[in-house]
């Protein structure tokens, strides 16, 4: 179903070395994370209007940052996710959008964009491209052969209660590598804000969790546990929940035996937006406009989800999201699910620095 | 060749230095005294002009704030041991294949530095993203000592400090080679004879003669193992485990999850200076060399 990466590195090739030979045509760049897209949406903007899309990608959000913050990044849309995005706003990143060149504004669900209005107040700077959450990819059998029938398969409780990972660890353990995803996930597991600006919350509550189970966490790692999974080299990882779709796609068409499942745990779980938003130096402001105003119709933004499984913010794209998405909790959660998801604030850099401390001290033991 | 023609051709190397190596220095250096700020760039400026008033702000907190936390410390100590046991693993394999290199006939000679360079065409990250491949619990080794029936259950190697040493190793074995084979072959054959003639049996004459020789070719191709592997992000970022602790790790995190390019920049202005200290000493043992 997704041979993404290949198609998109084909892609980017190919757009890349276009835009090099062709000079007074209307270009657009855009800067999106990785296996992030439809293989036709780029394709069918530039037949559409002409304009040359230079396609390139990401896979973190700090490096996205810091080719921001250094100025002239070059890119005509970027996609940061939310809580980076209040952060480069106050930065003076991002330039106002032209709401008169986005008719299609209508479209967007208005329960996302009052959330997201929370880090972009009145929804000045950014539209919300695709959403998650961070949960528990698991490998069912493997799962079942190390606890049991009763594996607390929906409870945070199956990571981070040690009895339970200890018995996991044979089987491989991955947590993403990311302070600020994975400590208020243990804060909130703690039922202490995840969003908290007190340093002995991040450093103690949050860390300690983590340090109980730590030994027993075989790697940290953002991006390879999607192979790991799908491989079966791994049986649980802590990761976005599109990633683990993904990892459950490729074991399916390998057909190797592999199973990979997706849960939102029953305590609650980061709730993330990715956003788009026009540098404020960007040079093809207009281009970018027609951009987001094309992947606002319908059809486009569910074309999108119906490729990478990721939930977008289009209510009216859903009546062309494949019914099997749309019922699928661990993309479209439940209502009472959602009720217990929690977004990101902007944090003070002090607990930035305080969060990514204790995480080298949980990574290395110094 | 008239003064000002001889002058301006060494102005050369020297433009070379100023523009590509102390120009970035010093921006860096100056960014380590300043404090970071949600801006664009995310650092406060040190020279302002307000009011009529010339206000110079030196920030010395970011040098102080690594020294109120050891973490930095040991990030350089563990840097440091894992590049001098690197170096020494590197010279082990190195040298006995930069000597047999240069004790074979010039025909092969040519063919076998070909191939200890050829690796070097291919994109460095990609070589080392095949360690992953032949390092991991269902990789190469593994599957072949389970097939073979040496062991039963994989022997994790992917993820520990062996295998940042293995890539180290492998990525800077060129480097080590080099400068040895290069003194090596021109270690003069009489010497060789006139102690075997004299009763030396060969592995006193390697150690007599060959290898005291060849000193400074073993000091250029540690100096260049040793220097880039204390400083390298790439090799213990994939193969590494969770617990390597490395001042490359150390500075991506300053710069791209704290955010702090002032931090981030003392933390780079002090591993230079740290570094200096052995290429100081390289320099003099090699100008010393050459009075000789």
């Amino acid at each position: 179903m997704k041979k993404i990466t290949s198609t998109l590195a084909t892609l980017v090739c190919a757009t890349g070395l276009m835009a090099g030979s062709v000079q007074a045509q209307e270009v657009l760049h855009i800067y999106n994370w990785s296996d992030y897209i439809a293989d036709d949406t780029i394709a069918n903007f530039e037949a559409e209007t002409g304009i040359k899309v230079v396609y390139d990608m990401f896979d973190s959000n700090d490096v996205l940052e810091a080719k921001l913050l250094a100025g002239n990044s070059g890119y005509d849309l970027v996609v940061p996710s939310s809580s980076f995005m209040g952060r480069q706003i106050m930065a003076g990143v991002f330039q106002k959008l032209d709401k008169s060149q986005l008719p299609n504004l209508q479209n967007m669900d208005a329960e996302m964009m009052a959330t997201i209005a929370g880090i972009d107040p009145g929804n000045a700077y950014g539209i919300p491209y695709m959403w998650g959450t961070t949960g528990i990819g698991y490998n069912p059998e493997k799962v079942q052969a190390a606890l049991g029938d009763d594996a607390p398969v929906d409870s945070w409780d199956l990571v981070f209660k040690p009895e339970n990972l200890s018995k996991l660890s044979a089987c491989g353990v991955n947590f993403l590598d990311s302070a600020d995803e994975i400590l208020p996930i243990a804060m909130n597991y703690q039922g202490v804000d995840p969003n908290s600006t007190n340093k002995s919350d991040w450093a103690g509550v949050g860390a300690d969790v983590i340090k109980a189970v730590r030994p027993h966490i075989t790697k940290f790692h953002s991006s390879s546990y999607i192979d790991s999974l799908a491989n079966g080299d791994i049986c649980v990882a802590v990761g976005w929940s599109g990633d683990v779709f993904i990892a459950a796609a490729s074991a399916e068409e390998a057909d190797n035996g592999v199973t990979v499942e997706y849960v939102i745990p029953k305590e609650g779980a980061p709730l993330w937006v990715d956003m788009m938003g026009i540098p404020a130096d960007a040079k093809n402001a207009d281009n970018a406009h027609k951009f987001l105003n094309y992947l606002m119709r319908p059809e486009v933004t569910a074309a999108i989800t119906n490729y990478v499984w990721y939930a977008n913010a289009n209510a009216a794209a859903s009546a062309h999201v494949d019914q099997e998405i749309l019922d699928h909790p661990g993309i479209y959660p439940t209502e009472a699910a959602k009720a217990k998801l929690f977004t990101f604030d902007v944090l003070p850099p002090k607990i930035t620095r305080a969060a990514n401390r204790a995480w080298t001290a949980i990574r290395t033991g110094n | 060749m008239s003064k000002l023609g001889a002058r301006s051709l060494i102005a050369v190397p020297y433009i070379w230095l100023v523009l590509f190596f102390l120009v970035p220095f010093i921006i860096v250096v100056k960014i380590s005294f300043t404090e970071m700020q949600y801006a664009i760039p995310p650092y406060t400026d040190i020279v302002t002009w307000a009011d009529e008033a010339l206000t110079i702000n030196l920030n010395i907190g970011n040098y102080y704030y690594l020294f109120t936390d050891d973490l930095y410390f040991w990030a350089y100590i563990s840097s440091v041991r894992i590049a001098f046991i690197a170096t020494i693993c590197t010279l082990l394999v190195g040298y006995p294949i930069a000597y047999a290199i240069a004790r074979a006939d010039s025909a092969t000679r040519n063919a076998l530095l070909m191939l200890v360079m050829l690796p070097s065409w291919t994109s460095f990250l990609i070589r080392i993203y095949a360690w992953v491949g032949i390092l991991k619990n269902n990789g190469l080794i593994n599957n072949a000592l389970i097939s073979v029936g040496l062991i039963d259950q994989p022997v994790p190697m992917l993820n520990t400090e062996f295998a940042v040493y293995v890539g180290i190793v492998y990525a800077y074995l060129p480097f080590m080679i080099l400068p040895i084979y290069a003194n090596l072959v021109k270690l003069d054959n009489s010497l060789l004879e006139a102690a075997a003639d004299l009763g030396s049996p060969p592995w006193k004459t390697f150690l007599k003669v060959t290898l005291p020789l060849s000193k400074a070719g073993i000091i250029a191709g540690c100096m260049l193992v040793f220097i880039p592997s204390v400083g390298e992000f790439v090799i213990p970022e994939m193969l590494g485990g969770a617990e390597t602790l490395m001042i490359g790790k150390v500075l991506w995190q300053e710069f791209f999850n704290n955010r702090d390019w002032p931090v981030a920049s003392a933390v780079a202005v002090i591993m230079l200076l740290l570094l200096l200290l052995p290429i100081t000493l390289f320099q003099r043992y090699q100008s010393r060399q050459l009075e000789a």
